[in-house]
């Protein structure tokens, strides 16, 4: 197989931008040139049930589901569920969860979803900037800076 | 969507840009889960896409277009395909002067569906061309390439999606493509019009076809191979292909673009070569049966895997022969009725009354979950109603006065329409209660229009079914329309009221959607706006 691959998965509650973290982390990989699939499985499971999605980027990816055990990086943003995830994680793997943001910081409490990707984005080697695209190519223009604030907090925590 | 050379794009949404970039005339189809966003993307892309009541109206209407001899484009979930499957068999024999391309998606592993299909049995049953791409970027080509076929052929041909290629975001690299020829009617009774007498013609001819397509595709440049070693030779089609990629890379690799008819002869030449010849595929042993029965020995999957999806673990216990039982991941919170929803009180105060509640397909089929647990069958949409009529017709006295159907707006204008007929005609001794819950949207596939939300594909404003004058006007004797939220009270006297009363009754519980109020209010502002824009228009 050419290259090596990063595995990262997103997982949380319908309802909590899960799909849309991912959607963020897949245009930032993508406008950084790499091949990339995203994979997320949806319908009844917008319902307030668990939701999961997995993305993949390289020089060139294969199947658009994370192996199980071989996540690089597991995104959680309901605490909850955690533990239900946590099996998707390599060992050595990055864990991210809410417990890693002081929520009182955030303007708006729906922004922490991006605010764990600013967390997350430490740990990838992708230019700030294709994350700014990012946020602002899926978000509506109104939520842009708050977002924008809200990555910046989750980017300044580290690891 | 802004169309540039290099996207990332959903399967569906590969499907759409290839459909607008060919020039497709009419999208139809029912919204399913992993189907929906096709249309809805082909309308935002410009496209004229509409959904119909159900799945077999929207295949006729497209039979229709591509009898005109337009490029056409019919999508639909697995279970979809069921409601269709009466005029695509008949589809196959009458073929097409345009293009028309019927996409099944299919979903292994049931994310949100109530059985696991495999709709590979449905080409080979209809003898139809099916193709099944394994990225976004096949499923451009694809359904650039199922339109050429279909109009080369004359003949519809499936393209086969599963839940994980619908919805992968993977890189495309879009392309225009030619365009249609104009649509035009060309008279042919003989071709069209299946009267025994025609049919029996158009069926050998049909098979006569199926042929020529099967000697086309051993060179038709949709099956590919992957050069490696002899070792292992893998065959394999759609999101399986990528998953046997990643678990043996070492492996050589016969992809299969075109499913059906196969190329048995290439597939032959690939085997004999190989020490060993694997079948990976997902769901039903559809290759490797028909690679078998023509006299190729190749090795298949243990049948446990045959349940839910495939993936590159599962692939490679495959590949090692590995039988030993899998550890099930760790459960997860299951979907629940939103806080608010209006379907709630509904549930509560069925299992209030401990109704025998005949159930449904759509959110509220989460009915069956705690707390509630009010809902004792779901099998497919429309049967709440006849199940219960079913029930009615045999339970004891006392028992069949419990039993109660219960159906959503949106399943009642798909498939409920005949089952309410259905009541009136054959009507039970203790009578018989029907609840639409009617929330105003199709809520379970991402709010979607139906025909009696007045509104179109694209929420502009068109006739409206109103669901108590058909109830009336088919002659339900008691039809109540009630708000199960505001009115609880109410509701569950009515409700108590129509059980003893060994009448018909139509309860229409309406309240919209939550997820959904907001929009409605905006789509209902907006066609005011519109209508006194017109109104000042008239007046000068």
């Amino acid at each position: 197989m050419a290259g090596k691959i990063a595995n990262i998965i997103v997982a949380g509650l319908g309802g909590q931008g899960v799909l849309k973290a991912s959607d963020i982390i897949s245009e930032a990989v993508f406008l950084a040139g790499f091949d990339i699939k995203k994979s997320e499985v949806h319908g009844m499971s917008q319902r307030g049930g668990s939701v999961c999605s997995d993305i993949r980027y390289g020089e060139a990816v294969f199947s658009p589901m994370v192996p199980e055990g071989e996540a690089d990086y597991l995104v959680v943003l309901s605490e909850d569920q955690v533990e239900n995830n946590r099996h998707q994680l390599r060992e050595g793997g990055v864990l991210i969860t809410p417990s890693m943001i002081d929520e009182n910081k955030l303007t708006n409490k729906k922004s922490l979803n991006v605010a764990l990707l600013g967390v997350l984005s430490r740990n990838m080697d992708i230019d700030r900037s294709f994350w700014l695209d990012s946020i602002r190519a899926n978000l509506p223009e109104k939520i842009h800076e708050v977002n924008f604030q809200a990555f910046e907090i989750g980017r300044s925590i580290g690891n | 969507m802004k169309i540039t050379e290099r996207m990332l794009l959903s399967g569906n949404e590969a499907v759409a840009l290839a459909a607008h970039n060919a020039g497709v005339a009419l999208g139809t189809g029912y919204p399913g889960t992993p189907s929906t966003e096709i249309l809805e993307t082909f309308a935002d892309l410009g496209g004229h896409a509409q959904w119909s009541p159900n799945e077999k109206t929207a295949l006729e209407v497209g039979l229709g277009s591509a009898f005109g001899g337009g490029r056409t484009l019919v999508t639909m979930k697995h279970v979809g395909l069921n409601v269709a499957a009466d005029p695509l068999f008949t589809a196959a024999y009458t073929g097409v002067s345009g293009a028309l391309i019927i996409v099944s998606a299919d979903d292994p592993g049931m994310a949100s569906s109530q059985n696991e299909q495999d709709n590979r049995h449905y080409a080979q049953a209809a003898c139809l061309p099916m193709l099944e791409p394994s990225d976004s970027q096949e499923a451009f080509d694809f359904m650039a390439a199922a339109i050429e076929i279909s109009e080369q052929w004359r003949i519809p041909v499936l393209l086969r999606m599963t839940t994980r290629i619908c919805h992968s975001k993977t890189i495309v690299k879009p392309r225009p493509l030619p365009p249609p020829s104009p649509a035009s009617f060309q008279c042919d009774i003989q071709g069209r019009v299946m009267i025994p007498a025609y049919a029996r013609i158009a069926h050998k001819k049909l098979r006569q076809k199926i042929k020529k397509i099967a000697a086309w595709n051993e060179t038709s440049g949709l099956n590919k191979i992957v050069e490696g070693d002899q070792a292992l030779g893998i065959i394999s089609s759609g999101v399986s292909v990528v998953h046997a990629r990643e678990a043996a890379p070492e492996a050589s690799l016969l992809k299969l673009g075109m499913t059906h008819p196969l190329p048995l002869e290439s597939i032959r030449c690939f085997a004999e070569k190989m020490d060993r010849c694997l079948v990976i595929e997902e769901g039903d042993p559809y290759l490797v049966d028909a690679i078998r029965a023509a006299g190729i020995s190749v090795e298949g999957k243990d049948d446990m895997y045959r349940f839910g999806e495939l993936n590159v673990n599962r692939v490679r216990r495959i590949v090692k022969g590995d039988v030993s039982q899998e550890t099930p991941p760790p459960k997860g919170k299951p979907p629940q009725l939103c806080l608010g929803c209006p379907h709630r009180s509904v549930f509560e105060i069925l299992r209030k009354l401990d109704c025998i509640v005949a159930g449904d397909i759509g959110c509220y089929t989460l009915g069956v979950l705690p707390p509630f647990e009010a809902m004792d069958s779901c099998v497919c949409m429309g049967a709440s109603i006849g199940v219960g009529l079913g029930l009615r017709r045999v339970l004891p006295g006392e028992q069949a006065r419990r039993v109660v159907s219960i159906i959503g707006d949106s399943t009642f204008v798909h498939s409920g329409v005949t089952g309410l007929i259905e009541m009136v005609y054959n009507p039970p001794a203790t009578g018989h209660v029907v609840i639409i819950v009617d929330n105003g949207t199709t809520a379970m596939t991402g709010l979607q229009e139906h025909p009696a939300t007045g509104r179109t594909l694209d929420h502009q404003p068109t006739g409206k079914v109103v669901l108590e004058d058909l109830a009336r006007s088919i002659g339900v004797p008691n039809v109540h329309v009630i708000d199960p939220s505001k009115n609880q009270d109410q509701f569950e006297k009515i409700l108590r009221e129509s059980l003893q009363k060994e009448e018909l009754t139509l309860l229409i519980a309406r309240r919209p959607c939550i997820l959904a109020a907001k929009k409605i209010r905006e789509y209902e502002k907006a066609a005011e706006i519109a209508e006194c824009e017109c109104c000042a228009e008239m007046e000068e």
